[in-house]
């Protein structure tokens, strides 16, 4: 059942929408929503909206009580404003702010509009796109097994008591072959897709905890973006410091390793398992690195850049790289990146001062749409 | 969709109506409708009404109202709305003693609807002309799009309480405007004469000082008429509506909202006697004449949840009832008047009863002639203050809380009449429509010992400057300062004048 306000209640959820979006990067940078999914409901506090109206500040002059209590006590609760609502007294609590309730899925959507993210083309649609067919429209042709009765019935009985041949004494309604409707089919394409995300991240000593918090946050919010395009997709994780393993979601986000950094090791653990288990052709397959730039030589370095360009960057839809500012980090590894790779189109490369430049490495990273 | 009552209910309403018509209620014919708590959401939300004008705020209203429902932390027993027929809302999931309670608690809604003074003339066809008015309202969006008449909209809401809620009941402006042919025919000697039937008489009837003294009170007059408006105008919205330079829609508008402003703000201003009233009612209604012995229980419950005391705010159900019986406890025993008044004697007021039997008679009277605001300054007593236990609460700065302040009879009732003054809202009016000569809108608030909240004002003053289309500002005190807030269509700037005269 409907209820008549359904336009204005809507309205008001638009506005809603528009006050988190305003508000996004907030929202983003704010950790606590790391451990929802999907259509789990995240409750958001908003500042109250309301029309404004000339009225008294807030604690001016008092008000009137009754009770027990001497003079100079102070009273329990703090006093409402007065508002003439219907309904029994106790209306809003004097907070300002109210919680709202949207689903990750949303905030997603909002995130993408936000920052203007152009939806992702998952690629190999054609191959292993999945085609059936469905039942769902009505034809004038078709073979008799497929008959809609209702339909042609319909139509015979508007075509006879149009022509004044029908009798409601005599309730006779005899189909012509221009009443017969059949059902029709339409193809559906549900494509099919897969996708792989490969996390890694440095967790040598100069990362610290405000550095894997940023990586963690980034890391859920482009999770949860790709989750939007892509059905079945798959997530590996990869630490290193001076060597690079394989690890679960709940050890890449904790642990706490020290140790140099030879990021050349992670390249080579994650082409390793492109190459065995995630054939390109079927595979959307997305790379995400990040670290504190500071890599152990400039011959690794250079290692790395070998192991991108002859392994990695023609496999996958896109290898992005985030640099997490660190008070120990030399910050160089970006720079050369760029030096060696700045013509090649699938890399993108991001840097990360603190928790307010997650938004724009986010969109860094997502804007190109691969 | 509404539900027809159920036959119980039915024979329940003629029950309840006769029971209140032997007590002398006089109320209109009721209309009462069953609602589940989803549509009784919705229309709490709209104020009672079946339908308003498209807008968002109801949205959030019936957002607000539902998420406190289900989650248990209010519900709304009932609806009445001041219309004639009288409609009034049932919640479905209500137990019948919770209907019963309701129907004697709408009924004297109803009667105070149809008897007291400032409802004499509300508009009584409300539902229909509510329903009109979003027709209206739907069709402008049709034709000039739903961005545009929503923000208007949204601006003329924010003024909505700059009304004047007396407007039906007052002259405000006098009559005797100059007019400049008048003056070109009869020039100074439209000066007023005291009436002499003697000319000779007429030397020491109107003597040459006199008549000086009429001139200069003529100009002064003349001067000020060169003000605009020339006196300063309370009801902002309607200013506003006859003088800003708006589009037809835009004024249709306007005409609306002030409309329902105005047919809402008789309701704001009897909250206390009029739930006191219903409460008053239902519980004599109950008690004597509809319940069974087996609703006692419930019946308490639910009277003590409405009438409950929650320290620090003034429940109206309970001070209206209150009010009430005392008015009627004084009246039946004769405690009123100046001999009582007079009475020193603590031990003769104590046992002081003349046996008048007044006090059914003089609440009725109560109901008809008064409210909130007159109510309590009649009938708010010192004695009153006392054994009940009011007091008045002040905002400590520096324990940055409330305290009590005091319980002085004096001091609370002074609180009391204060928060009851133009229904707790600031008093604005627009003072000059020309300020500095360059048609810019002046306000000025009537500043009372409580300053304005400045972010709302900010925020409404661009809402009015939007709808003038010209600068406006306001001109009020902050911190004991006089200060004028200005706004110029994309700045705020604040200013702070120490005139001379404060």
């Amino acid at each position: 059942m409907s209820l008549r306000n359904n336009q204005d209640h809507s309205r008001f959820k638009d506005i809603i929408r528009g006050r988190i979006k305003r508000n996004l990067k907030e929202y983003i940078k704010n950790g606590e929503f790391i451990s929802k999914q999907g259509n789990e409901k995240l409750s958001i506090p908003l500042p109250r909206i309301d029309l404004p109206h000339f009225k008294y500040g807030e604690n001016q002059g008092g008000g009137v009580g009754q009770g027990d209590g001497k003079e100079g006590d102070p009273i329990s609760g703090k006093p409402q404003e007065g508002e003439a609502g219907a309904g029994k007294a106790g209306g809003a609590p004097g907070e300002h702010a109210v919680e709202t309730e949207v689903s990750l899925d949303e905030l997603a959507d909002m995130l993408g509009e936000e920052l203007e993210l152009p939806r992702i083309e998952p690629k190999g649609n054609n191959r292993l796109s999945n085609r059936r067919m469905r039942y769902s429209g009505i034809h004038h042709v078709g073979p008799d097994s497929l008959r809609h009765f209702k339909h042609s019935f319909k139509n015979a009985l508007k075509r006879q008591i149009s022509m004044g041949q029908y009798d409601p004494k005599n309730p006779i309604v005899i189909p012509i072959r221009d009443d017969l409707r059949y059902r029709s089919f339409k193809p559906v394409v549900n494509p099919e897709s897969n996708a792989v995300i490969l996390y890694m991240m440095d967790v040598s000593g100069s990362m610290g905890e405000e550095q894997k918090e940023i990586v963690r946050i980034e890391a859920f919010w482009i999770d949860t973006w790709l989750r939007r395009h892509y059905d079945g997709i798959e997530s590996r994780y990869i630490i290193h410091d001076a060597i690079a393993k394989e690890v679960d979601r709940e050890t890449f986000f904790h642990t706490r390793e020290s140790g140099g950094t030879m990021i050349s090791s992670a390249y080579k653990l994650g082409a390793d398992i492109i190459e065995k288990e995630y054939p390109h052709d079927d595979w959307n397959i997305y790379l995400f690195h990040f670290s504190d730039g500071d890599n152990w030589s400039v011959d690794d370095t250079r290692l790395c850049v070998g192991i991108l360009k002859s392994r990695i960057l023609d496999r996958v839809n896109q290898f992005s790289y985030g640099q997490v500012e660190s008070p120990y980090g030399s910050g160089q590894f970006i720079k050369d990146l760029d030096e060696h790779l700045k013509e090649h189109e699938k890399i993108a490369l991001s840097e990360i001062k603190d928790k307010e430049g997650i938004y724009d490495s986010i969109k860094d990273f997502l804007s190109q749409g691969r | 969709m509404p539900k027809q009552l159920t036959k119980e209910l039915q024979q329940m309403q003629v029950e309840v109506e006769k029971a209140a018509k032997g007590y002398g209620l006089d109320f209109f014919r009721a209309c009462y409708e069953v609602l589940d708590y989803d549509e009784m959401c919705m229309v709490a939300s709209y104020g009672g009404f079946p339908v308003r004008y498209p807008h968002w705020k109801w949205g959030m209203e019936y957002d607000r109202l539902s998420k406190t429902h289900e989650y248990g932390v209010s519900r709304i027993y009932e609806m009445v709305i001041n219309n004639d027929p009288c409609y009034a809302y049932l919640m479905e999931s209500n137990t019948a003693v919770d209907q019963k309670l309701v129907m004697c608690h709408v009924t004297a809604h109803n009667d105070f609807f149809k008897n007291n003074l400032a409802f004499r003339h509300t508009n009584r066809r409300m539902i229909d002309d509510a329903a009109n008015h979003a027709t209206r309202i739907r069709r402008y969006m049709d034709w000039y799009g739903v961005e545009a008449v929503e923000s208007f909209v949204d601006a003329v809401l924010s003024i909505e309480n700059c009304i004047d809620p007396h407007a039906d009941f007052i002259e405000r402006h006098s009559k005797d405007i100059i007019d400049e042919e008048d003056e070109r025919f009869f020039g100074e000697e439209k000066v007023e004469r005291l009436p002499s039937s003697r000319e000779y008489m007429e030397r020491y009837v109107n003597p040459d000082d006199y008549i000086e003294y009429q001139k200069k009170k003529l100009k002064a007059k003349k001067e000020q008429q060169k003000h605009f408006p020339v006196q300063p105008e309370r009801d902002i919205l309607r200013f506003l509506m006859a003088h800003a330079p708006l589009l037809r829609w835009q004024r249709d508008v306007m005409d609306i909202i002030w409309e329902e402003a105005q047919y809402f703000a008789p309701q704001g201003m009897t909250k206390i006697m009029n739930e006191g009233w219903a409460s008053y009612w239902h519980s004599k209604l109950m008690t004597e004449k509809m319940m069974e012995p087996s609703e006692v229980i419930d019946f308490a419950d639910r009277h003590s949840g409405v009438v409950a005391m929650q320290q620090g705010q003034i429940n109206p159900y309970r001070l209206g009832i209150e009010l009430f019986k005392n008015i009627e406890e004084r009246w039946n025993m004769g405690r009123f008047g100046p001999e009582w008044e007079r009475c020193t004697l603590m031990a003769e007021k104590r046992v002081w009863d003349k046996k008048l039997g007044l006090g059914r008679d003089k609440i009725f009277q109560v109901r008809k002639i008064y409210t909130d605001l007159t109510f309590i300054d009649e009938f708010f007593t010192h004695d009153f203050c006392k054994q009940h236990g009011y007091f008045a609460y002040g905002y400590d700065k520096k324990k940055q809380e409330y305290i009590i302040e005091s319980r002085e009879f004096e001091k609370v009732k002074q609180k009391l009449l204060a928060s009851l003054t133009n229904a707790g809202q600031p008093i604005m009016s627009v003072v000059d429509a020309n300020y500095e000569n360059r048609s810019e809108l002046l306000l000025e608030h009537e500043h009372d010992d409580k300053d304005l909240d400045m972010q709302y004002s900010k925020e409404t003053l661009k809402n009015v400057a939007k709808i003038w289309t010209r600068p406006a500002h306001i001109l009020t005190r902050v911190e004991e300062r006089t200060c004028m807030l200005s706004f110029d269509g994309t700045q705020f700037k604040e200013k702070i004048i120490d005139r001379a005269e404060k």
